[in-house]
């Protein structure tokens, strides 16, 4: 944000352009590495299938990118997908019967998981601005909340959707448009959205300006907490969008949906450059992260060359090199 | 079987009417929080149990008690003993080192212990053992498999999460498989135990792999993912999904005839009910307990479908 003086700028900025360039470098090498080991990896079937999987936690990734960037976090992104998708699945079951097992049922589902995603986001950002609890602990919090309604409403089981819905809601996430599955579209529109939101508006640059110095941001007369709360209610959303795709996928929510979609949201907005501290970040860079992540477990289960049991080595590996290659960002 | 032990209970309840008072059974049962399918089904059993056990035994009392980690299942067996006051604890272990030692504290002061499922990793602190049959599972799996395939064909196999009980499903079914060369073990991948993963893994074996015969899913869950990757990818050559555990669902689709789910290996919640029952009945007759005592995996075919489908059940 601040303005360097000039000769020391010049170098590093070099560099930093360059350096940029890291988590897609590393995403080229590990798709021509894919190719060689087993040459279906380039099949449009199998590329699509990797796409269509990271738009769960891309989507999500991309509101994660502006609670990072304003110096937040949230850890129950996961917990609240499972929640949203379980209550959304008994709402449609339970609406079935009066408005019909048709796209009405399925739209007012779709309505609701928003609105919930939204109703969670202004919970944990006032609760975090108003109430001056750290964001870690806030959402800490609600991980273990969401997840144990989720597990409370199915007691331990599924929640399955009902036959005639599910044949229904099915094509938002088995349709394609053009030829390219439906989720893909829906995560390119969600990142664009993103970026332009992030880059080309007052609100974006607000959003950067309180991660990189708060006080300051105060000063300069930002609604500080106004803005905070909305980067928590955008993440909600995106959450929303990202259960109304996870759904159809199997018709069901069980506590494992889900699991562990906080660490690799949060690995994707790094491993893409932003940094943890907030203050900046890219679209681009955490939608390639995003990528990046599914991209390992897709070229491993693609190969048999490794042990299975060595599987997350190789994950750590990878995201550890990622991070090497764009290495002095701060 | 099922029969005689409901017969063996009723006896025991008659004696134990004679015996009434003397002898009061405060029964702990510990096991894990519900947090997927099968312990869901654990949950529900030691419930339903609960209940029976209570109506068949006037005076004995279950307390039934779940944890979400090993560390709190410690807990739990030590307010059991201590202030529960029990004498009789049915516990089935989060994981079994970490709970050796307070099981075997418990056992010192006097408590009966029958463990469920997981041993300890000492066999002294229990006094009875009742468990599922892992290697049945993979024997009676890839008996089922093989015979289905005439001997021959390809398959691939989806793991749960890298532990012993998953270890032990796996070799005994390679190790049946040896006997058939002409039945080729395309992969094997981790899918966890849940249905996420065994969608994501069948997609890639798909695109992998050109022919396939048939899949072993090794669990329910994961089989679900593994039919809805495969309806998107529009394979035929799949002749049919094994899966293992027994829920509903599943049992359901085999008792309705369905096509790639053809059966079923059950490896039951149900187990901790044959644990309280016969642990209560072995406290209240005074008689010993049969140890260890293995529920068998057994495999589920059409015909006998109904006997192991429990629509209440959540798993």
């Amino acid at each position: 944000m601040l303005q360097p003086e000039k000769p020391v700028a010049e170098k590093p900025r070099a560099r930093l352009n360059l350096l940029g360039w890291g988590p897609l470098m590393g995403l080229i090498l590990l798709c021509i590495a894919a190719t060689l080991l087993n040459p279906s990896f380039l099949s449009l079937d199998n590329l699509f299938n990797v796409l269509t999987r990271t738009a769960f936690t891309g989507i999500i990734a991309v509101g994660m990118t502006f609670v990072i960037i304003s110096g937040g976090i949230d850890l129950s992104v996961g917990s609240m997908a499972a929640l949203i998708a379980g209550t959304m699945i008994l709402a449609m079951n339970a609406l079935e019967p009066r408005l019909g097992g048709g796209t009405l049922t399925v739209l007012v589902g779709m309505l609701l998981a928003v609105g919930l995603g939204a109703l969670f986001g202004l919970l944990h950002g006032l609760t975090i601005t108003k109430g001056r609890i750290e964001p870690f602990i806030v959402t800490l919090g609600t991980l273990g909340i969401f997840r144990a309604f989720l597990t409370y409403l199915s007691q331990g089981g599924a929640i399955t959707l009902e036959q005639s819905l599910s044949d229904h809601y099915s094509p938002v996430y088995y349709g394609a448009f053009l030829g390219v599955p439906v989720p893909i579209w829906v995560f390119l529109a969600v990142a664009l959205l993103g970026g332009l939101v992030l880059n080309r508006t007052r609100f974006g640059r607000y959003v950067q300006a309180i991660g990189s110095n708060e006080q300051v941001a105060r000063y300069a007369a930002i609604k500080v907490d106004n803005i905070k709360i909305l980067t928590y209610v955008i993440l909600g959303v995106c959450v929303a969008v990202a259960t109304i795709l996870y759904v159809p996928r199997l018709g069901s929510a069980t506590p494992s949906t889900g699991l562990l979609w906080e660490l690799e949201t949060i690995a994707a907005v790094i491993i893409g450059g932003t940094s943890l501290r907030g203050g900046s970040g890219r679209i681009t860079g955490t939608v390639i992260g995003a990528i990046l992540l599914s991209t390992i477990g897709n070229v491993l289960n693609l190969t048999s060359i490794i042990s299975v049991y060595l599987n997350a080595a190789v994950q750590g590996i990878v995201i550890i090199i990622v991070a090497f290659l764009q290495r002095g960002r701060r | 079987m099922r029969g005689l032990l409901r017969g063996l209970v009723m006896i025991g309840a008659l004696l134990m009417m004679a015996a009434f008072a003397q002898n009061k059974v405060v029964m702990g049962v510990s096991i894990p929080a519900a947090d997927h399918g099968w312990t869901a089904g654990i949950v529900y059993w030691a419930n339903q149990t609960k209940g029976e056990l209570e109506k068949k035994y006037p005076g004995i009392q279950v307390i039934v008690k779940t944890a979400k980690d090993a560390a709190e299942q410690a807990n739990q067996i030590q307010d059991l003993v201590t202030v529960n006051k029990i004498n009789t604890l049915v516990i089935l272990p989060y994981e079994s080192a970490p709970l050796t030692k307070p099981v075997a504290a418990a056992k010192a002061k006097g408590v009966f212990v029958t463990v469920v499922d997981r041993g300890l990793t000492d066999p002294g602190a229990q006094d009875a053992y009742v468990a599922g049959d892992n290697p049945g599972l993979g024997r009676v799996s890839a008996e089922y498999v093989a015979k289905q395939l005439g001997g021959k064909g390809n398959i691939v196999v989806l793991r749960g999460i890298p532990t012993v009980i998953d270890n032990q499903r796996y070799d005994a079914f390679m190790e049946v498989m040896k006997k058939y060369p002409n039945i080729k073990v395309l992969d094997q991948k981790y899918a966890n135990w849940n249905r996420d993963d065994g969608f994501k893994v069948m997609q890639d074996f798909l695109t992998r792999f050109k022919q396939i015969d048939a899949v072993w899913a090794q669990d329910d869950d994961i089989a679900v993912g593994v039919l809805r990757a495969m309806d998107e990818a529009k394979r035929t050559d799949i002749k049919f999904v094994l899966g293992g555990a027994g829920m509903k669902e599943m049992i359901k689709k085999v008792m309705d005839g369905d096509k790639l789910i053809t059966a079923d290996v059950t490896y039951p919640p149900r187990m901790i009910q044959d644990a309280m029952m016969l642990t209560a009945e072995a406290r209240v007759t005074g008689k010993p307990m049969k140890t260890p005592t293995i529920i068998p995996s057994v495999l589920v075919t059409k015909e006998n479908a109904k006997d192991y489908y429990f629509p209440d059940s959540p798993f």
